[in-house]
């Protein structure tokens, strides 16, 4: 079961080199190493929400493998409920749902309804168990008319709805979802969050969530782990990323008449202007009062509005550095 | 930090070997329920279904019509008579067919890795062999079974042999026994994908080569051939070793009898090898980058 302490995943120092082979020639060929995940340690608790993120080629997806047991590690220790994954995958696995938005767990030529016959009979789920998982599934996820329907005919929003249903059927402790809401559109979207957070709150199921689309983090978890090249760039509560990635706040202003950019004014610099309207950026960590002050003594202010940091700049700054 | 120790998920009180069996008990029902879901609903488009069926087994038959044309021009091929042939042709094709029926998609390694879902048999509780051999399950390959068993069952009404119950227990283990091997092929050949993606055309050629090889009395082929097919592919304990006694006829290599009876022990060995095989290439399983 679990660590003495709590961990339910448990990562320390986990590394996964690739050898690739090219041709390099007309005979050679050259070996190169990638190394895809590179020391990698993190703890994650029964029940927590987590946002794995990182620009393409980080190494997320290749950690969720070898969570799942999928890939065999080069190095490090990984414990999920306390095994080995992929000494136990077999056993491991019912206890842990999968999504990869990339592509379906379920099979092309069956419909919905005979997928889930079959996820059924091999997590062995009790049938009284498996109708109500379902029945409740298909109620929030709004399945009910695409059950006999094959999967290759579901769209893509329809599909990873399926898909979702699929990994949950046999009370999963543990979601992977790489990417599920890759491809969906606002509605679905906002369908599949609504449905992520019952499930976390109602189940208590830990969830480890890899995604490009921020807004999904913003909305669904509290932590966030950064990686890019393999290693480590963050670990910690969502609001801590803007002091890490050096997140500045915008002043917007408008003033009586056009002028030109406002200067002189400690901790903040003119990024923008347009007309009468001027954006200034100063540090996140900052307080805005005296800043206004300032300005409204100094200049013909109209009005004036703040803006909290993105936190799509904030990640591709610290990407950059 | 407990490391390992698991409660719920430790092996049962039969210990690794119980563990073993209970995998491999899992396995094959596993195996079992997700052909039943295939059958069902290859049943569903029955008139295809049976389309499909007969075209296979005609597909079959016109190897045994390309001996039969053979026959039309000499009494004996290689100093075997039509039956005897019949008689090696149907065994190999029985086995062939039996171990193609059923573990015949377990070759489509290669193909699943490239796609990605292997990943996708991976995170199920459920042995990845059962599922890719039970994948798609195709029973319209049961048409060359039921094709080579028609043309073994012709030539036993004409083969004189004395059917003692040690020869026809000799006549199932070649038929088993071969399927066996032939299946560890397979499988063997779907390991082997999962360090060269291409290596699905190398195995072509040992097995569907293997047969029709095998289908042909071995006094035709040069004597190294032979022995390097016994030697280097256990695919002569299939057919033709066993075959020679129950027809009597002296073995070309001049082995020690007791080699026909070794089938099973063979077969077994080649199971245990290509479990070992199997493991090491799902071990070196490296998934792709997407
Ligand atoms: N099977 C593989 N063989 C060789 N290299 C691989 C393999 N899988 C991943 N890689 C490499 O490892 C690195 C990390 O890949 P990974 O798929 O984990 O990235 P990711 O963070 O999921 O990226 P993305 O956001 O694009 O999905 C990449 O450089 C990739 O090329
Ligand atoms: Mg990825």
């Amino acid at each position: 079961m679990d660590d003495a302490d709590g961990a339910f995943i448990d990562v320390r120092d986990l590394t996964k080199t690739f050898t690739v082979r090219r041709r390099s020639g007309l005979l050679r060929r050259t070996a190169t190493r990638v190394h895809a995940v590179d020391g990698i340690s993190f703890v994650l608790r029964r029940g927590e929400m987590t946002g794995f993120i990182g620009p393409n080629g980080a190494g997320k997806s290749t950690t969720v493998k070898m969570l799942t047991g999928i890939l065999t590690p080069t190095s490090g220790r990984l414990r999920v409920a306390g095994v080995d994954p992929w000494r136990e995958r077999t056993r491991l696995v019912r206890r842990i749902g999968v999504v990869f938005g990339q592509r379906t767990t379920l099979w092309w030529d069956l419909p919905l309804r005979d997928s889930y016959g079959l996820v059924r009979r091999m997590y062995r789920i009790p049938r009284a168990r498996f109708e109500e998982n379902l029945a409740r599934c298909v109620e929030l996820l709004e399945l009910g008319d695409l059950l006999d329907v094959p999967v290759r005919q579901l769209s893509l929003g329809q599909r990873m709805r399926g898909d979702i249903t699929a990994a949950l059927l046999h009370d999963p402790d543990v979601l992977y979802l790489d990417e599920p809401t890759i491809g969906l559109d606002i509605v679905s979207k906002a369908r599949v969050r609504q449905f992520l957070l019952t499930l976390n709150a109602e189940r208590g199921t830990t969830v480890l969530l890899t995604t490009h689309d921020l807004s999904d983090i913003e909305q669904l978890c509290e932590r966030v782990v950064v990686i890019d090249h393999g290693r480590l760039m963050y670990d910690g509560p969502l609001a801590g990323l803007h002091e890490v990635g050096r997140g500045e706040r915008t002043l917007v202003v408008d003033l009586e008449r056009e002028l030109p950019p406002i200067e002189g004014i400690p901790g903040a610099r003119t990024v923008r202007t347009e007309g009468p309207r001027q954006w200034l950026a100063f540090p996140a960590s900052a307080s805005a009062a005296p800043l206004v002050s300032r300005l409204a003594a100094e200049y013909p202010l109209v009005d004036l509005s703040i803006r909290e940091p993105d936190i799509e700049d904030v990640i591709a700054r610290m990407y950059a550095g | 930090m407990a490391d390992g120790k698991p409660r719920s998920l430790s092996p049962g009180p039969g210990g690794r070997l119980g563990t073993l069996l209970d995998d491999a008990v899992w396995g094959l029902r596993a195996y079992g329920f997700i052909v039943a879901m295939w059958v069902r609903s290859t049943m569903a488009y029955r008139a295809s279904f049976l389309i499909m069926l007969a075209a296979n087994f005609a597909t079959a038959g016109l190897d045994f019509a390309a001996i039969m044309i053979m026959f039309a021009q000499v009494d004996a091929l290689g100093g075997f008579t039509l039956p005897e042939v019949a008689f090696l042709y149907g065994t190999s094709c029985v086995a062939f067919g039996l171990s193609d029926l059923l573990l015949g998609t377990a070759e489509r390694v290669g193909r699943r890795v490239r796609d990605g879902t292997m990943d996708v048999l991976l995170t199920r509780p459920v042995p990845v062999l059962s599922q890719l051999a039970a994948d798609r399950f195709a029973l319209r390959r049961l048409g060359r079974v039921i094709q080579g068993s028609l043309v073994l069952g012709w030539s036993l009404t004409r083969l004189e042999v004395d059917w003692t119950p040690g020869r026809v227990a000799l006549l199932a283990s070649m038929v088993l026994c071969g399927a066996a091997i032939f299946g560890c092929l397979f499988v063997v050949g779907g390991a082997f994908q999962f360090w060269a993606q291409d290596a699905s055309e190398v195995q072509n050629a040992f097995t569907y080569g293997g047969t029709t090889l095998l289908q042909y009395p071995p006094t035709v082929f040069g004597k190294d051939l032979v022995r390097g097919v016994t030697f280097v592919v256990p695919l002569a304990f299939v057919n033709w070793l066993p075959a020679l006694r129950l027809l009597g006829r002296d073995d070309p290599l001049g082995l020690p009898d007791w080699l026909d009876l070794a089938a099973p022990a063979v077969a077994l060995l080649c199971c245990a090898v290509t479990g070992l095989v199997w493991r090491a290439g799902l071990r070196a399983y490296r998934s792709t980058g997407s």
